[in-house]
C-alpha cells in the first residue's frame, strides 16, 4: 500500500489499497471524494475560494471552484462515478485572531462555503465534515473505504 | 503569473541578504537587552521558494511551533513570521516569566505568551527600521497575533495573502542562538506580490 502526498494547492487520486495524505491544513480545506463502489479517492488541498477571471491550468487545485471539478475528471477517468461519489471536508480553520477581523483572517469559513457551494453544483453529497475551529489538520484519506483520518496538534486523531 | 521573484538575479538576493543582516543585528541586540544575555543571529538565508518547500525550512508542514505573525502596513506590504519550536519558545522567555510559565511542555501560559508576543514585537520592529532606512519607504508593523500549531497550517495564512498572484515566496530568514545554545527559531519575511518590485527598486536592483 502506497501514501501518496498531496501537497498545498495540489490535488491527486489513488485506488485501493493506496491512499492520499496532505499536511498541515489551516485555513486550507482538505477535499476528500470517495466513490465505494470503485474504490477510488481523490484529494484536494485547496487555499482560495474562487478564481475570479478563470484559473490556468496549472492553478486550478489552488481554487475550490475550480480543484473539485478537475479531480471528478480525473476520478471519473479511473473508473468512479460521480452518482455514487460521496465528499468529506477537514480545514478551514481561523489560525489567528486579530482585533478588527480583515478579510484575510475569515479566510478559512470563505474557503468552506466555497468548497460546499462547489459540490453542491455537482450534487456530492457531504457524509462528513471537520471544520472550522483554530487548529491545523494532517488528513489522510483511504482509498480501500474512504475513511478520513484527522490529526490535530492539540486533539489527537479521529476518523470521519 | 506574477512570480517575476523566480527571475531575482544572484545579485539582488544578495541586497536583500546584506538588510537582512542589519535588521537582524538590530534585533539580536534588542532581544539581548530584553532577555539580559547575549543573543547571536546568523547570517540570514534569503531564497524564493516554492509554497510545499516552506515550511521544510521549519521541519515539516506538522511540526508543532510557536507562530507569531504580524502584517506589515505601508509602502512594502508584507508578512513577518517569527517561528519558534516549542521547547526553544519556552527556554527563550524562562528568564522573563519566571514562576508564570506552564509546567507543561507544550502548553504556554498566558505571561509566556505575552512575552513571545513582545520578543515577537521587538525582532519586527528592529528589522523593519533597517528596512526602512535601507529603502526610504514607510513601513510599520500590526500588532503580532499568535498560535501554537502545525507549522504549515501557520504559515498558509501568509501563502494565502500570495495566493492568487504566485506559486513562490521571497523569504528572508534568519536562525539565532543565546548563548552557547540554538534556540531553534526563524524569521521570516514575506513581501505581498506588489511588493516584490517596490521593494528591489527602492533598493537599486533591478528586476530582470
Amino acid at each position: 500500500m502506497n501514501v501518496i502526498r498531496v501537497g498545498m494547492a495540489d490535488l491527486n487520486i489513488a485506488a485501493a489499497p493506496d491512499s492520499l495524505r496532505t499536511t498541515g491544513l489551516g485555513s486550507c480545506v482538505g477535499i476528500a471524494l470517495f466513490d465505494p463502489h470503485a474504490k477510488v479517492a481523490g484529494l484536494a488541498h485547496i487555499m482560495l475560494p474562487t478564481s475570479a477571471n478563470g484559473a490556468a491550468e496549472q492553478n486550478r487545485p489552488k481554487y475550490a471552484n475550480t480543484a473539485v471539478p478537475m479531480l471528478l475528471e480525473m476520478m471519473a477517468q479511473r473508473g468512479a462515478e460521480r452518482r455514487r461519489i460521496i465528499a468529506k471536508l477537514a480545514g478551514g480553520a481561523q489560525m489567528f485572531t486579530f482585533a478588527g477581523q480583515s478579510d484575510l483572517m475569515r479566510i478559512g469559513p470563505r474557503n468552506v462555503e466555497a468548497v460546499k457551494e462547489a459540490l453542491a453544483l455537482f450534487t456530492i453529497p457531504i457524509k462528513a465534515e471537520d471544520t472550522g475551529g483554530n487548529c491545523g489538520r494532517t488528513i489522510e484519506l483511504s482509498g480501500q473505504d474512504g475513511s478520513l483520518l484527522v490529526r490535530t496538534a492539540k486533539q489527537g486523531v479521529m476518523t470521519l | 503569473m506574477n512570480d517575476e521573484i523566480r527571475n531575482l538575479g544572484e545579485f539582488g538576493l544578495s541586497v536583500l541578504r546584506e538588510v537582512g543582516n542589519i535588521g537582524a543585528g538590530h534585533a539580536a541586540t534588542a532581544l539581548s537587552q530584553l532577555l539580559h544575555s547575549e543573543i547571536q543571529m546568523n547570517v540570514p538565508r534569503v531564497a524564493v521558494v516554492s509554497f510545499d518547500e516552506i515550511s521544510d525550512v521549519v521541519g515539516g508542514s506538522e511540526q508543532l511551533v510557536i507562530g507569531i505573525f504580524l502584517r506589515v502596513e505601508g509602502e512594502i506590504p508584507s508578512s513577518i513570521f517569527f517561528l519558534l519550536e516549542t521547547e526553544s519558545a519556552k527556554r527563550l522567555v524562562a528568564g522573563l516569566v519566571g514562576d508564570f510559565a506552564s509546567s507543561e511542555a507544550e502548553e504556554f501560559s498566558e505571561m509566556e505568551i505575552s512575552a513571545l508576543q513582545e520578543i515577537g514585537n521587538i525582532l519586527a520592529g528592529s528589522y523593519l527600521s533597517s528596512l526602512a532606512d535601507f529603502t526610504k519607504k514607510e513601513l510599520s508593523p500590526t500588532p503580532p497575533a499568535i498560535a501554537v500549531d502545525m507549522a504549515g497550517a501557520i504559515l498558509s495564512i501568509g501563502l494565502i495573502q500570495l495566493g492568487p498572484a504566485a506559486d513562490y515566496a521571497l523569504v528572508v530568514d534568519t536562525e539565532f542562538l543565546q548563548g552557547e545554545r540554538e534556540i531553534k527559531g526563524h524569521f521570516f519575511l514575506l513581501p505581498d506580490p506588489g511588493s516584490v518590485q517596490i521593494l528591489f527598486e527602492s533598493l537599486g536592483v533591478e528586476l530582470g
